[in-house]
């Protein structure tokens, strides 16, 4: 019975988008007011039927209810509480309904906090939600359906993909969902301004924040998906050009772009079609993403099991919603005029540079990431590309971000004189030229030029970045103190140096050893000694092991006892190394177990990887630094009267607004 | 204006591409090499960084030349079939591409070893005389060291059976000719 409602609340949420994408839409263009009244509630009504959707998945999965068969197929009895809760979306089925679910509560976000913007504009977000909305839930409903019975019932479950149960990856994916829905807004947004067919700086005011958000938790749940594959897989790699990787990296280069797009068109009334036309393509790559993991066309590590139909379907969807909105961007663009220009050295240019780079960027990792479809589709076969080609042609474009964007904080608006630029940032230039030259040689003894390269512009941003909020401690004491957005900018980019530090030192020192041993044996890798003390048979709750233990010594001394295991998981037969990871702020040591190479052999990887942790951490300040700047006063204060008189959006003339 | 219009007609390739990938199969194309004799190389050998592999190496019998890499997905995909053809008697050389040699040999000791011996290139330098385009691909080299064909994507018991049985035939004539694979 309960799955069955839980069908039908999916059903009401296809009904209520429906109304929620049309009427609203209908009654902005004609103005009747009790059309556009409709988007709040049926927005509200969304989302409790698709939270009472998922919870009824979920009261399936936690009460083993094995007549579904999404609940036959990706849970067990063994499984530990957690993993089943998580179980819920560690499927394809699964995870559309908790897509669905994310939509609902960020398009309820909007409804609540639209009683600020004008009705008319309102109505329209409001609608475009809906429409996306309808697309996914029909999707749901017809292809993927999470309710589907299985009759007879299953006895006991398939299990949870062994991969998959892990504390990491029970939240990266609602991360990631989170920031991948999340670009809808922005989206909804940009289409809304479209159709209103004038914006104004309101528009990236509003639109900001809700961009910062998505952002900020799309950095999350990459860095978290990277920490997982960085120990679960067991080789010691944080990043890996897969497609599904790429798939969620692509919307956080076009978003980052986007968010410093909207900060000169909030400041400015300047780059208003590109930072539209930046929203929608956001949005459209998370869709993208979508079809590439879940179509099937292109090869992948954590495909979902694939389907052409499904692909066809989602197909559909990125052609109706992204066509659809750059139908209208061809149509409209025109009329978001410019409000003002800007001289060559000016904060402007700065952000123009950035936003170049990062798309180019972009283009880089989808040409690499769709190379080998477009050659299949060619009739050219089935091909691979690999990391070199990612690490060359994204490296590229992203040094000079790097290093233009430490001058770049320090650049005023409108136009300034280089030499003050100049005289404010040369002994923090020196200092990283000369400290990233010498540092690598001094520390790990060897170096290159792309090393050297690396760990000046990662400490240049790092320096960069510090400079205001350690000055106006410091000999600026006069100045007003830094507002929030003015600390997210400084945090976000403080973290940009510190990923870039540890990225380029874990590429350039890591220490990586394979071995064939038995107990007993002594080994090397770095300035360590490895002890191998004996292996010992382990049993969890859904899996056997063998677990190894090795003494971890340093000249001598005992530093750590470390256990990596070998598992077998029961169900599904599936053996997965489990490295064991001695973590600290300046390196990881890793030990993975391999397989049995017989007659009391086991083959070992030894890794240890200086400042390894630096490439989350980094993630974590950058996350940090969008949430102060998503919370700045400008952006919680109530919209201003005389804004909200200008309802349709009107352009106001620079000299009344700053 | 037309400019803005750019991002629509960007959309509309990248759609007609997708629906193709869709419905597609891996092909196979012709390369300008075949009928050609394999170009002259001397590279280290993988797993003894002392020891060369040359084109010589591959001289005197009819083999197979596989171009692969770990960040390769598809060719780990095609490995395990690697291993069959080479338990087969199959001689195939290797030529591991832009990697790193510890990477390459944990792979080998992992997934097993094919190869009669591999070439380590990780600047690429041979794979450019080759036209590879990306890995995997795998030549057929005749006993003169003719390229007898090419293969690109996963070799497959398919692929073997339709493409590269009726050419080794043909090379080997009426001689003794090991070379059918795993039935």
């Amino acid at each position: 019975m309960m799955p069955e409602l839980g069908q039908l609340a999916l059903v009401l949420v296809l009904c209520l988008g429906l109304v929620q994408a049309t009427l609203p839409l209908a009654g902005a263009a004609l103005g009747r007011a009790e059309w556009m009244a409709l988007a709040r509630p049926t927005a509200a009504g969304q989302f409790v039927f698709a939270a009472l959707a998922f919870g009824i998945l979920a009261h399936a999965f936690l009460t083993n209810d094995f007549s579904v068969q999404y609940v036959a197929l990706n849970s067990n009895t063994e499984l530990p509480t957690f993993y089943k809760f998580a179980a819920v979306w560690g499927g394809h089925e699964g995870s559309l309904l908790f897509w669905i679910t994310v939509l609902a509560i960020w398009t309820l976000a909007v409804a609540w906090s639209a009683r600020a913007y004008p009705p008319e504009f309102t109505s329209r977000v409001l609608a475009v939600l809906g429409i996306v909305s309808v697309g996914v839930t029909s999707f749901t409903l017809l292809t993927s359906n999470p309710f589907l019975r299985l009759t007879p019932p299953a006895f006991d479950g398939n299990d949870l993909n062994p991969l998959l149960q892990d504390p990491a990856m029970v939240l990266h994916p609602p991360m990631l969902y989170i920031g991948y829905v999340g670009t809808s807004v922005p989206f909804a947004f940009a289409v809304a301004a479209l159709l209103t067919g004038r914006l104004n700086r309101d528009w990236a005011r509003w639109a900001r924040p809700w961009t910062i958000v998505a952002w900020l938790f799309l950095t999350l749940g990459i860095a978290l998906g990277s920490w997982w594959a960085y120990y679960e897989l067991g080789w010691g790699g944080w990043w890996f050009w897969d497609p599904v990787e790429n798939a969620s990296f692509m919307p956080w280069l076009i978003g980052t772009a986007l968010i410093h797009s909207l900060a000169v068109t909030e400041r400015r009334g300047i780059f208003k079609s590109w930072s539209v036309l930046l929203a929608i393509a956001a949005f459209s790559l998370s869709l993208l993403g979508t079809f590439l993991v879940r179509s099937g066309v292109l090869v992948s590590v954590h495909a979902f099991a694939s389907d052409p139909t499904r692909g066809l379907y989602i197909l559909m969807l990125l052609a109706v919603i992204s066509g659809g909105a750059l139908m209208l961007y061809a149509l409209r663009a025109r009329y978001l005029e410019a409000e003002g220009g800007f001289k060559l050295v000016s904060r402007e240019s700065f952000l123009l540079a950035n936003n170049i780079l990062l798309v180019i960027a972009t283009g880089a990792v989808l040409f690499g990431t769709l190379y080998p479809m477009v050659h299949d589709a060619l009739g050219l076969g089935v091909i691979s590309v690999g990391p070199p080609y990612f690490n060359l042609m994204f490296v590229l474009p992203m040094l000079p971000l790097v290093l233009l964007l430490g001058i770049g904080m320090h650049a005023v608006w409108k136009s300034m004189a280089a030499a003050v630029l100049w005289k404010r940032l040369k002994w923090l230039a020196v200092g990283a030229l000369v400290a990233g030259g010498a540092l690598p040689w001094v520390l790990f003894g060897t170096t290159s030029i792309m090393t050297m390269l690396g760990v000046i512009a990662g400490l240049w941003v790092c320096a960069a970045s510090l400079l205001d909020p350690v000055r106006r401690y410091t000999v600026a004491r006069h100045l007003p103190p830094l507002t929030r957005a003015q600390w997210g900018m400084a945090l976000a980019h403080l973290g940009v140096g510190l990923f870039v530090l540890g990225a380029t030192v874990t590429s350039a020192y890591t220490v990586e050893r394979d071995f064939s041993t038995r107990p007993g044996e002594t080994l090397r890798a770095g300035d360590y000694e490895f002890v191998f003390v004996g292996l010992r048979e382990v049993a969890g709750p859904n899996y056997d092991g063998i677990e190894a233990e090795f003494e971890l010594r340093r000249d001598g001394e005992l530093v750590a006892t470390m256990r990596p295991q070998q598992r077998t998981y029961r169900v599904q037969q599936q053996t997965l190394p489990e490295a064991a990871i001695l973590s600290g702020l300046h390196r990881d040591v890793l030990v993975t177990l391999g397989e049995s190479l017989g007659a009391g052999a086991w083959s070992v990887r030894l890794q240890v990887k200086p400042l390894v942790r630096f490439i989350w951490l980094g993630a974590v300040v950058m996350a940090l630094g969008g949430l102060l700047a998503a919370t700045d006063r400008r952006y919680r204060q109530p919209v201003r009267e005389p804004a909200r008189a200008k309802a349709a959006g009107a352009p106001v003339p620079a000299e009344q607004r700053s | 204006m037309w400019r803005y219009a750019v991002p629509l007609v960007i959309l509309g390739v990248l759609a007609a591409f997708f629906l193709r990938g869709l419905e597609l199969r891996p092909g196979y194309i012709p390369s300008p090499l075949i009928g050609e004799q394999l170009p002259e190389f001397e590279l280290p050998s993988l797993t003894d960084p002392a020891a060369s592999v040359t084109a010589d190496n591959l001289r005197g019998q009819v083999s197979l030349l596989n171009v692969w890499g770990t960040w390769c997905i598809e060719c780990r995909h095609e490995h395990g079939f690697l291993v069959e053809l080479a338990e087969s008697g199959v001689p195939i050389y290797g030529l591991n591409w832009q990697d790193k040699r510890e990477d390459a040999l944990y792979w080998l000791s992992t997934l097993g070893n094919p190869y009669v011996a591999s070439a380590f290139d990780p600047q690429g330098v041979l794979a450019v005389d080759l036209g590879v385009y990306a890995a995997p691909e795998t030549f057929l080299i005749g006993r003169d060291g003719k390229i007898l064909h090419k293969h690109i994507s996963p070799l497959t018991p398919e692929v073997w059976r339709r493409d590269f049985l009726p050419l080794i035939a043909e090379e080997c004539g009426s001689l003794p000719c090991p070379l059918v694979g795993p039935e």
